[in-house]
């Protein structure tokens, strides 16, 4: 079974971000990337569906410009076994990139398509959806649980206040949510051999796609900051401040 | 304008968020229909119609809408998309699940989790798990949104809109309900927890959280953590309250042994009191707290659940 799994390239979750000066945007300057979180889940559960004999091949593929090409090497790292770069400079989101992955199922076929469930930049949460509706094929969102079994995969979904299981044909494609696995660390010598990989580009054009256009960013603003409080000296003070002054207990 | 909002329900029961979302439909302004799609769904939509500001509530009755499972929901959406300008549901596990799909089947974007309505076609949003806001303008004759419920206030329940059946039937190949697991937890869902209570890396161990579940009991409260704590391996992932876990906004928050990173702030700062236990006092979580509490945990906490 061929397993597709794509990643995006984002801001490292630990870095405190800057909204420019003029406010059109996010600043990217010498800003330490990485590969989005729930791209890395997402890549786990491909190389752990390889290692129980479920997969027997995963393209890692990502959508971005050259520098994105890091973190396709990251998936390499992590036990895909190829990589296709889709090289844009243009600014695409979920829309776009699902077309464009779209162009990559179409050559490929794998039989399940992984990816994170949102990324933590535009935190759009629809590329996942929005390529299962132009594939035609099912979704298995938010998954804490994915088995395959006889052509179809069951899926566990991480539902508001509880789980949902539900079964779906194959090809189909899932989204990784928090719960799915527990990501590995790339080791030294994988990173190595990660190097020498195979990693091929396209470009849009090349897949016959034309990016679609994202909604017009307007305006980018830092949201009010909070400001901090008063240091209390006691648990006695500070059940007091939260009773009458705070009103919250 | 016309508008179509999807209406939510779990277990026979109209949503809550629903309401929130049509507030969201109100200030975009024009006709707004409501969408109850499910089996056996009449309660749910005699529910819809009572919704103030609503014209009317479509209702698509049939098995094959059970559980709104994305592919069927989607299909019908599309199928009905044609008499509307904007359609929204609420950016919920459902919505989310859901409107991407119906968004790409119309060859449109999508607006995710709007905080406000600045036009009929220009929104607010979070980016950056809130530590950004972005104002977009959609391009698209049709706008498919979803709506962060807590920014709006919930519609009345004084209406009595009109409710017409929907004979659209769609198949489904794709997918096959198996089955549900709601929460049976005494404790509330961090999600929607009036009080959460989350443990750091300064807990020192999983068994020390137990410290946390006393003061939880009394408050009402659900548990969290850190991701420090969940990638020390002291409790599972599914606690982790951060840019990588879930983004709560309880009445009252409460950080102990959290030391402040930018990752767990993320998913915290919206909270409307926020306390921060801590032993360093320079800890960067003191500068969001609104009272910050220097010390020992394994004194403070057992003095705080006694106080309480």
């Amino acid at each position: 079974m061929k397993v597709l799994v794509a990643v995006k390239r984002v801001i490292d979750y630990n870095v405190k971000i800057r909204v420019k000066p003029d406010h059109t945007d996010v600043d990217l300057t010498n800003v330490k990337m990485a590969m989005n979180p729930f791209c890395e889940i997402a890549v786990e559960e491909a190389v752990r569906l390889k290692e129980k004999g479920v997969a027997t091949e995963i393209v890692a593929v990502t959508v971005g410009p050259k520098t994105a090409q890091e973190q396709l090497r990251t998936a390499l790292a992590l036990g895909a076994d190829r990589a296709i770069h889709v090289e844009t400079d243009a600014r695409v989101e979920s829309l776009g990139v699902a077309k464009l992955l779209k162009g990559v199922v179409d050559e490929e076929q794998p039989d399940l398509v992984i990816l994170g469930k949102q990324a933590i930049d535009t935190d759009n949460n629809q590329t996942g959806q929005m390529l299962a509706a132009l594939t035609g094929m099912p979704q298995g969102t938010f998954a804490s649980e994915v088995s395959i079994e006889n052509g179809e995969v069951s899926v566990t979904r991480e539902i508001d206040g509880g789980l949902q299981t539900v079964k779906l044909r194959l090809p189909a494609v899932v989204t990784s949510d928090l719960r799915l696995n527990e990501p590995r660390y790339a080791k030294l010598p994988d990173i190595m051999k990660a190097k020498k990989k195979p990693l091929e580009t396209r470009t849009p054009e090349t897949l016959g796609v034309s990016i679609a256009a994202p909604p017009t960013l307007l305006k980018v603003e830092t949201p009010a900051e909070r400001q901090g409080g008063v240091k209390v000296a006691s648990v006695d003070e500070l059940v007091d401040k939260l009773k009458n002054e705070a009103k919250v207990l | 304008m016309s508008i179509l909002v999807l209406a939510e329900y779990h277990e026979g029961q109209l949503a809550a968020g629903t309401a929130h979302v049509v507030a969201a439909a109100q200030a975009i302004g024009g006709d707004i229909d409501i969408l109850v799609a499910g089996d056996n769904v009449a309660g749910v939509a005699e529910a819809a119609a009572r919704l103030d500001g609503v014209s009317r509530v479509r209702v698509a009755d049939n098995a094959v809408y059970a559980h709104q499972l994305a592919e069927p929901t989607a299909d019908l959406l599309v199928a009905l998309a044609d008499d509307y300008t904007h359609l929204l549901a609420a950016a919920t596990t459902t919505g989310k699940n859901v409107l991407p799909r119906v968004a790409a089947l119309k060859d449109v974007n999508q607006i995710s989790e709007i905080l406000a309505v600045d036009s009929p076609d220009t929104f607010k949003r979070p980016i950056y798990a809130g530590n950004a806001i972005a104002t977009v303008r959609s391009e698209d004759s049709l706008k498919v949104i979803t709506v962060r419920t807590t920014a709006f206030d919930a519609v009345g329940e004084s209406g009595a809109a009109a409710i017409e059946a929907v004979d659209v039937v769609v198949d489904n190949a794709l997918s096959t309900f198996v089955d549900e697991t709601l929460a049976q937890n005494e404790r509330p869902e961090l999600g929607g927890a009036r009080v959460v209570i989350s443990g750091g890396r300064g807990m020192g161990n999983g068994e020390n959280f137990k410290l946390l579940e006393g003061i939880a009991d009394k408050l009402g409260a659900a548990i969290g953590a850190s991701r420090a704590a969940v990638d020390a391996g002291f409790v599972p992932n599914d606690m982790q309250v951060g840019q990588t876990g879930k983004i709560v906004a309880p009445e009252l928050y409460i950080a102990v042994g959290i030391s402040g990173a930018i990752q767990h702030l993320a998913g915290m700062k919206d909270s409307r009191v926020i306390v921060a236990i801590n032993k360093d006092d320079e800890a960067p979580i003191f500068q969001v707290a609104d009272y910050g509490l220097v010390g020992d945990l394994f004194e403070l906490l057992p003095e705080l659940e006694q106080k309480l």
